[in-house]
């Protein structure tokens, strides 16, 4: 529930501050965004699940988000970024999609 | 390991454990809040900037190789089309040329055929015949001689003269291309007027003769006469031009 909030209150904040990107960050910051996401899912599915802890959410979260930003940074080193970029962005979009689907069984019982 | 899970513990290790729950949902507040505004930011930043902001050096060295190679196909096409240009603006300077002498062309021959009015340095040849004494071949001879001085277009009476003009005299009056003439004759010729003025008073020639005919032709030299009959276009009905 406090997740909610803050989520909301973090999306007013963008709202009303209106950041731009720093140039360092924008090849980073979508493939972030993606593994905060699929961490959020995962954690709520584990809450659903009933096995929800904050030490792994958190770790998990952050390690996430720092992973993809490894990764993405070593392909653009490599040569390789815009596909590393997608290759994570799929892996964590069909992580998504099975936590999201876990999570609807929940909801729905379907 | 659930954080549902209880614990029949001691007190203090039971306010240790909520301390930790709490510092915990803080964590997680300040994580999820910390999406929420990279969301929004990565949103706004993607629909706000162009394309090209978010690409790869790759990429967009790729689109740049791109430009540079429509860059040179188009300068390339621009200097074809100059070339064609040129090409064109050449020959229609070239038409306009040729055109303009045709004009040209075609108002000497008209002042030449007579088929135009003309004006320029001359003489007005006054020829008087009281006795009647003159005749066509007299007349004609007049007009051989300023032809011959270099007269440009002649005018007789009222009759321009040209290459098929007849002085014939049927009956008594003599008649240039049908057109009876009386005396006094009065000839205008375009043309040197030195040159034809010594030409008509040559001993022997035009003049002596009139005078030997009891007649008078006085040549008087201007420097604009004026010629203003004209005569139809001929159609020639048997010749056709021949390139040869």
């Amino acid at each position: 529930m406090i997740a909610a909030f803050a989520l909301i209150a973090g999306v007013v904040t963008g709202l009303i501050f209106r950041p731009t990107v720093p140039n360092w960050l924008e090849p980073y910051l979508p493939i972030a965004v993606v593994a905060a996401l699929d961490a959020v899912f995962g954690g709520l599915r584990a809450r659903l699940d009933g096995v929800f802890d904050a030490k792994v959410f958190v770790i998990s979260f952050v390690s996430n988000v720092l992973v993809a930003a490894l990764i993405v940074y070593l392909g653009d080193k490599l040569g390789v970024g815009s596909q590393l970029s997608t290759a994570v962005v799929v892996v964590l979009g069909i992580r998504i999609f099975g936590n999201a689907a876990a999570i609807r069984r929940h909801v729905f019982r379907a | 390991m659930s954080d549902t899970e209880q614990h029949p513990a001691e007190h203090h290790k039971h306010r240790h454990r909520r301390s930790v729950r709490i510092s915990a949902g803080a964590v997680i507040a300040i994580l999820t809040a910390v999406l929420g505004f990279a969301i929004v930011t990565q949103v706004r930043a993607n629909s706000r900037s162009d394309n090209l902001s978010n690409l790869r050096e790759d990429d967009l060295i790729g689109i740049l190789d791109n430009q540079d190679a429509r860059a040179d196909r188009l300068r390339q096409q621009i200097a074809e089309l100059q070339t064609t240009l040129r090409r064109l603006q050449d020959s229609g300077d070239r038409n306009a040329a040729a055109r303009q002498q045709a004009e040209q062309e075609a108002q000497a021959l008209a002042v030449l055929l007579g088929t135009a009015p003309a004006v320029g340095p001359g003489v007005i040849v006054t020829i008087t015949d009281p006795q009647l004494k003159l005749g066509a071949e007299d007349l004609l001879d007049v007009v051989e001689e300023l032809r011959g001085a270099g007269a440009e277009a002649i005018q007789f009476g009222a009759v321009r003269v040209s290459t098929t003009t007849a002085f014939t005299q049927p009956s008594g009056a003599i008649a240039v291309d049908g057109a009876e003439q009386s005396a006094p004759y009065r000839v205008i010729a375009i043309g040197d007027p030195k040159t034809l003025d010594t030409a008509l008073n040559i001993p022997g020639g035009v003049a002596s003769v009139v005078r030997s005919d009891g007649g008078q032709l006085t040549v008087a030299e201007r420097t604009t006469v004026t010629i203003s009959a004209t005569r139809t276009i001929p159609t020639p009905k048997y010749a056709t031009p021949s390139s040869h």
